[in-house]
């Protein structure tokens, strides 16, 4: 990168030496950008700006929280009703985690819609699925902290998990738990590790845009940058509309913050944990629930591997496979706009999600055993076999010759907003 | 269209999940609450009322150990009034210079003394039945104050023809399984209330769910009235964004 001159002679003196400045400019001013991102591209932004909201609460959050068996469900309670403005800490905090899975499922969708995994995005997209499991995480362990009915059982089905692991199950879970049943221990190192990760999560973040800012955004056309004729500079163009976007999301956000602050919760997570008394439905938080239906999918063995340890499998497969798919999908076209049969799949694929998503939140009897298999089933196949298959059984629809030739005027009417569908 | 899909799809998802949980027992009719919707807030004379309830009633059983006397000055009790409420009862202190515990009057600063010394003292009193913390009941259940409300007024003097209730149980008809050891709280005049009004059941039992949902969240009129100017600020903020955008972007089109 060209060194800038800067007008300021501190600023001057400083990039000089350590050239932040000029980063900033190249990676945040000059940057590059496709012109015709439709919406869909703000919520990568977004993402980043929920993670630092997160970590900013959780920080003033942490300052008045006691990882305590016996004192964590009080304290978050102190939190509510002592610490000043705390409930809004805290319920920022709470419904950001729900929040912060809406904005990157939203993200990730975007990505397999448009095929932002493939070449030579495969990395890029790789580390976002590792911020993703690192986020499970985080989330798993953030929702034991309040010690409610829900955190405490649900730590206990999700660490009992590892259990399903042969000969050295039993002995991870006494390892992960700190002694011989969800406890203090436990709490505590939840609590560090829920702290740590975020932190980690950071860093990947900076990964993600590193490999992007490398090979440059996608965009819905799928095709590549030709020339400088295809791109308008980040800002003021990206920035201002990113700024609309948070404006829309702080909105949704808040609404529920302010109106709706339980909306995502459990009642049960309200009575503080007892381990003498099980809840009647153990649900997790429901941006897992597609997971934990396609863990509960299995309900047969196969051969000798008993059907718990199958359901581990599937769940963690369900997440890892992602990790194989700019391998999987063998189509040369990126953007599904030009993909027929591939757009019509993406979006059963998005009610599968939604499927397992409802079967998740229910108990596993009648009808939504089945239902859950099937999707489960449809789940995989979308990866595993349809993916595959399309590149070889599909014709795309011819491409058009560069982003800013349709804007220009020749050929279909595309503009900034995208294809005029 | 496929946007609109996408949205309508996530609302399903949303919706439909914090849902999925509840079932089982009859619908819970629905309440008019003060509190509920956007602007709601908790009347005070309804609060007062309800705090009557809960001190000459359901605190002969139910602790409410997250709340402090001296929250009540905020549903309308002057200083006064708390610090008499509080000098009713007594906590353990200490240890003082001699190194012995002893009692005092509780001071507003203390938290609501608890019936019972602990679980298993409130067990023995209670025919084996635990009385719940009530702190927290109106968020704690599915249906939250309509619950409550439908549990207090939800009683029938005989169960159903073939329903197997046990010794010493009642039947309700919206505790979970139906069988609840309380003994119907609430009666006709249970309460002489300080305002004058008649101390019917309905009356009651919506006064100390009233009661209930503040001590719940007694941050819900702050949160409301800050939400309101925060919604009004991002409003507008964003349709500025929004004409600052397209303003930007003018010559990009």
């Amino acid at each position: 990168m060209d060194a800038k001159t800067w007008k300021n002679p501190i600023i001057a003196w400083v990039d000089k030496r350590l050239p932040i400045f000029t980063m900033m400019q190249h990676d945040l001013v000059d940057y590059p950008t496709p012109r015709n991102l439709n919406y869909w591209w703000n919520f990568g932004s977004l993402a980043g700006i929920v993670l630092v909201i997160m970590i900013a609460t959780g920080v003033v959050l942490a300052m008045h929280y006691t990882p305590h068996t016996q004192h964590a469900f009080e304290s978050v309670e102190r939190i509510m009703r002592d610490v000043n403005y705390g409930w809004l800490l805290r319920y920022l905090h709470m419904n950001g985690a729900s929040m912060f899975f809406i904005v990157v499922y939203i993200h990730m969708f975007r990505g397999l819609y448009y095929g932002s995994y493939k070449a030579p995005r495969e990395l890029l997209w790789q580390i976002g699925v590792i911020i993703l499991l690192a986020m499970m995480a985080t989330a798993f362990m953030g929702y034991v902290l309040p010690w409610g009915q829900m955190s405490y059982w649900g730590a206990k089905v999700i660490t009992n998990l590892f259990s399903a692991i042969p000969l050295v199950g039993d002995a991870i879970v006494t390892w992960l738990w700190g002694g011989f049943a969800v406890d203090n221990p436990t709490l505590n190192r939840f609590f560090a590790l829920h702290y740590l990760l975020p932190f980690l999560l950071f860093a990947l973040v900076f990964l993600h845009l590193v490999a992007l800012h490398t090979s440059k955004s996608n965009n819905p056309l799928g095709i590549d940058v030709k020339g400088p004729q295809d791109t308008i500079p980040f800002t003021p163009y990206y920035t201002v509309k990113d700024m609309f976007g948070l404006g829309a999301f702080l909105i949704f956000y808040l609404a529920f913050v302010f109106f709706a602050p339980n909306f995502f919760g459990e009642p049960d997570n309200y009575i503080k944990a007892n381990p003498m008394q099980t809840p009647p439905h153990i649900v997790p938080e429901w941006y897992f629930l597609p997971f934990y239906a396609i863990l509960r999918a299995i309900t047969f063995d196969i051969l000798f591997i008993p059907a718990k340890l199958l359901g581990v499998i599937a769940m963690f497969a369900a997440v890892l496979v992602l990790l194989f798919l700019p391998w999987l999908d063998r189509s040369p076209v990126r953007s599904a706009r030009f993909r027929p049969i591939y757009k019509q799949v993406f979006w059963l694929f998005v009610a599968d999600c939604i499927l397992l998503g409802v079967v998740g939140g229910h108990p596993p009897e009648g009808v939504w055993v089945p239902l859950g298999q099937a999707a489960t089933a449809f789940y995989f196949a979308f990866f595993l076999v349809i993916m595959p298959l399309l590149g070889f059984i599909e014709r795309p629809r011819p491409l058009p010759s560069s982003i800013s030739a349709p804007v220009t005027g020749k050929g279909v009417g595309i503009s900034a907003h995208g294809v005029a569908e | 269209m496929k946007r609109k899909t996408l949205a309508a799809a996530f609302a399903t998802l949303l919706f439909t999940t914090g849902a999925a949980v509840a079932s089982e027992a009859p619908k819970l009719p629905a309440q008019s609450w003060s509190f509920s919707g956007t602007f709601g807030t908790f009347g005070r004379p309804d609060l007062q009322r309800g705090f009557q309830v809960y001190k000459q009633i359901c605190s002969s059983c139910h602790a409410a150990h997250l709340l402090a006397y001296r929250n009540l000055t905020d549903i309308g009790f002057t200083p006064q009034q708390v610090t008499d409420f509080a000098a009713d009862f007594e906590v353990e202190d200490g240890p003082n210079d001699e190194g012995e515990m002893f009692t005092r009057k509780a001071v507003a600063a203390d938290r609501f003394v608890k019936p019972f010394p602990n679980e298993a003292a409130a067990r023995a009193a209670n025919n084996g039945a635990y009385p719940p913390d009530l702190s927290l009941m109106t968020k704690a259940r599915v249906g939250g104050p309509d619950y409550v409300y439908a549990l207090l007024t939800g009683y029938k003097e005989e169960p159903p023809a073939g329903f197997a209730l046990m010794e010493g149980m009642h039947y309700n008809e919206y505790f979970p399984g139906h069988q609840v050891a309380m003994a119907p709280p609430l009666s006709e005049g249970g309460v002489d209330y300080a305002d004058g009004t008649t101390a019917t059941v309905e009356q009651m039992a919506k006064d100390v769910v009233t009661f209930l949902s503040w001590a719940a969240e007694p941050e819900m009129e702050v949160r409301k009235r800050l939400g309101v100017k925060v919604m009004i600020f991002l409003v507008a903020l964003t349709a500025l964004l929004f004409a600052l955008k397209r303003k930007i972007w003018s010559d990009v089109h």
